[in-house]
């Protein structure tokens, strides 16, 4: 085949192939692992779950039933009711969106902001590096949930400040991260290789820099989620992240530990919904390091 | 400079070049020491040329090549390319640079990870302009064709491929920017035996086809003597003889190219050559002492060779032969 008759056509199908073969190997390396395969579940049934919360829900999540509070799990309120008479079934399922939309949202602020100062502190070196890693060391002399109580006191209390709160923490551990991986790659032959091709820094920090730290940071962020929600729960606990009545998990277990002893329902059921979906980001986070290590990929 | 070329239009010209890199330590990041990795190196390359450098490892040869593209800083001396001065900033190349690539010696490590070939290749053109992104594909094809790839390998990531056939990749990406010339760092040494061979009938297949110019370096001399019109001995940085192959190779003047290639076997019967064994290792580029950088491992070292350095010297009048050495002329090898 000469180049004069490539045709679009065949550069389609060359370029399909290429991303079907990609596909194929991720699909061997996902279900190599039974672990993975069920953190996977857990993840995707908590998004269906939060998508179609309102059809799932038997009751209103706000409605307070007084007459009916501290129900013990029955058949009409399935995981009870709490101390306002509200159906936390109904509750723990509109929860879980308030849930990922925290882990997301903060994921999606603190993911990005570590990459761009890890590249940029690894690649430039010399001052920036320096004042980049000693203010992230500065945020990493305290432990994240400190940290972020502390963002968020100082902030006003609010599911917004939370995480702001919650991003402001979690940063400095993804820019260490992505500095390392960064330090690792700048010097490289293949570095050298395009920067005598005529590539400029922000070439090379974009094109080639970027997608190798990428994998590193999806994976741990991803393993990361699960601390997201802790440190979202806990925040809600100590009613510093999202405000009653919302039906937020951490708020929810806070709500029922006065009842701990005779109605442990009410603080149970959203522990036990906060463990599991922890449990389902760390088993996936794992997966998709051998999923996404390059090195894995080469066997 | 001594350096008398036969030709004129030379396409690269390297005037006493240093490369020295500062050891750093203590108390305020203090510059301990130097290590001189090319002190002075002087040479011509003409257009259409194969110059063949060899030395052992660590004789500045590797750093040679990467200071002309500009991966190492140039401490002092000019480089004249297409009789323009390079200069080269903060590990950046100049654009007229593009002319000029540099061959890998490792391909396992010189090809990103994550790049599909079409990228890898045409990155170059894109870089610098020279095509738009929806001309890639057959530009790039073009290419890989011309180094025995094909439409297949379009859309394959690095992983996908043998040692051989990334070296070929290599070589399409240095190509497509139809360069000047190529600076070939040890290109075979990583590869097995039967794929270097293939690999060098190619470089050579493509250096008659477009007329270009390598610097081929190597420390493989039978591969060097098969490839190089011209060959260069360095030795702890420094050019010690310089020549056409075949002078050097049956007439080596420096007692180090003569040791050199004393260590190489020979099929022929009967014709043992007697075996110059050197004695120790050479010396660290580390601060260097003056004089003669082989004065330390000469069998006919005189005073004079301690103290002063020798310069680059035709062998005779007119000869394109050049030795650094004081006594190169008394030198009974």
């Amino acid at each position: 085949m000469t180049a004069q008759n490539l045709t679009t056509v065949e550069v389609r199908m060359l370029r399909a192939e290429s991303r079907k073969r990609a596909l194929q190997d991720s699909w061997t390396l996902w279900k190599r692992n039974p672990v993975t395969i069920a953190g996977t579940l857990i993840i995707l049934s908590l998004i269906l779950i939060a998508m179609v919360a309102p059809w799932l829900a038997t009751h209103d999540p706000f409605d307070q039933i007084l007459a009916d509070r501290l129900f013990p799990p029955s058949l009409d309120y399935w995981f009870g009711t709490d101390n306002l008479g509200r159906d936390i079934y109904s509750r723990v399922i509109h929860g879980s969106r308030l849930t990922l939309m925290i882990a997301f949202v903060v994921a999606l602020i603190s993911g990005p902001i570590g990459l761009v100062v890890g590249v940029l502190s690894g690649y430039l070196g010399g001052m920036v590096d320096e004042v980049l890693m000693r203010l992230s060391d500065i945020f990493l002399a305290f432990p994240k949930l400190i940290l972020a109580i502390a963002f968020a006191a100082a902030l006003e209390p609010g599911l917004t400040n939370a995480i702001i709160a919650i991003s402001i923490a979690n940063w400095p551990s993804y820019a260490r991260l992505v500095r390392a991986e960064t330090l690792a790659v700048r010097n490289s032959d293949y570095i050298d290789a395009v920067r005598i091709l005529g590539a400029g820094h922000l070439r090379i920090m974009i094109y080639h820099l970027t997608p190798m730290c990428l994998s590193t940071l999806i994976v741990r962020v991803s393993l990361d989620m699960g601390t997201i929600i802790l440190i979202a729960a806990g925040l809600g606990f100590l009613g510093l992240g999202a405000q009653p009545p919302a039906p937020e998990w951490g708020l929810m277990v806070s709500d029922g530990r006065n009842y701990l002893v005779d109605q442990w329902w009410v603080s149970t059921i959203p522990g036990i919904a906060i463990l599991v979906v922890v449990l389902g980001f760390n088993l996936v986070g794992d997966g998709l390091r051998d999923i996404l290590d390059p090195h894995q990929r080469q066997s | 400079m001594s350096s008398v070329d036969s030709n004129p239009s030379s396409l690269l010209e390297v005037k006493d070049l240093h490369v020295y890199f500062p050891i750093r330590g203590g108390v305020m990041r203090r510059q301990l020491h130097t290590v001189k990795a090319v002190s002075g190196v002087s040479l011509n390359l003409a257009q259409g040329e194969v110059l063949g450098l060899v030395g052992e490892s660590g004789c500045g040869k590797t750093t040679l090549g990467r200071a002309l593209v500009g991966l190492a800083p140039m401490t002092s001396g000019r480089v004249f390319f297409n009789a323009k001065e390079l200069h080269h900033k903060n590990g950046k190349s100049s654009n007229h640079a593009m002319k000029m690539q540099l061959i890998f010696q490792d391909p396992y490590s010189s090809l990103h990870p994550r790049k599909q070939v079409r990228d890898l290749v045409g990155e170059g053109l894109l870089i610098n302009g020279l095509a738009r992104v929806e001309e890639l594909d057959e530009k790039v094809l073009d290419i890989l064709e011309k180094v025995g790839l094909g439409v297949d390998h379009l859309y394959r990531y690095p992983h996908e491929f043998s040692g051989g056939q990334r070296q070929r990749i290599s070589l399409a990406r240095a190509l497509i920017l139809k360069p000047e010339l190529i600076i070939l760092d040890e290109p075979t040494s990583a590869l097995d035996v039967s794929v270097q061979a293939q690999i060098l009938n190619m470089l050579k297949g493509l250096q008659k086809e477009y007329n270009l110019t390598y610097l081929f370096i190597s420390h493989d001399l039978s591969v060097v003597r098969y490839m190089s019109r011209r060959i260069g001995v360095m030795y702890l940085g420094n050019l010690v003889e310089i020549g056409p192959t075949r002078s050097v190779f049956e007439n080596p003047k420096h007692p180090y190219t003569h040791s050199l290639l004393s260590a190489l076997p020979s099929i022929k019967k009967g014709k043992r050559k007697e075996r110059m064994i050197l004695k120790g290792d050479p010396p660290t580029p580390i601060d260097p002492p003056p004089g003669c950088p082989f004065a330390d491992r000469c069998s006919n070292t005189q005073e004079k060779c301690r103290i002063e350095k020798p310069v680059l010297e035709p062998l005779k009048k007119e000869s394109s032969q050049l030795v650094a050495c004081f006594f190169q002329n008394e030198n009974v090898l």
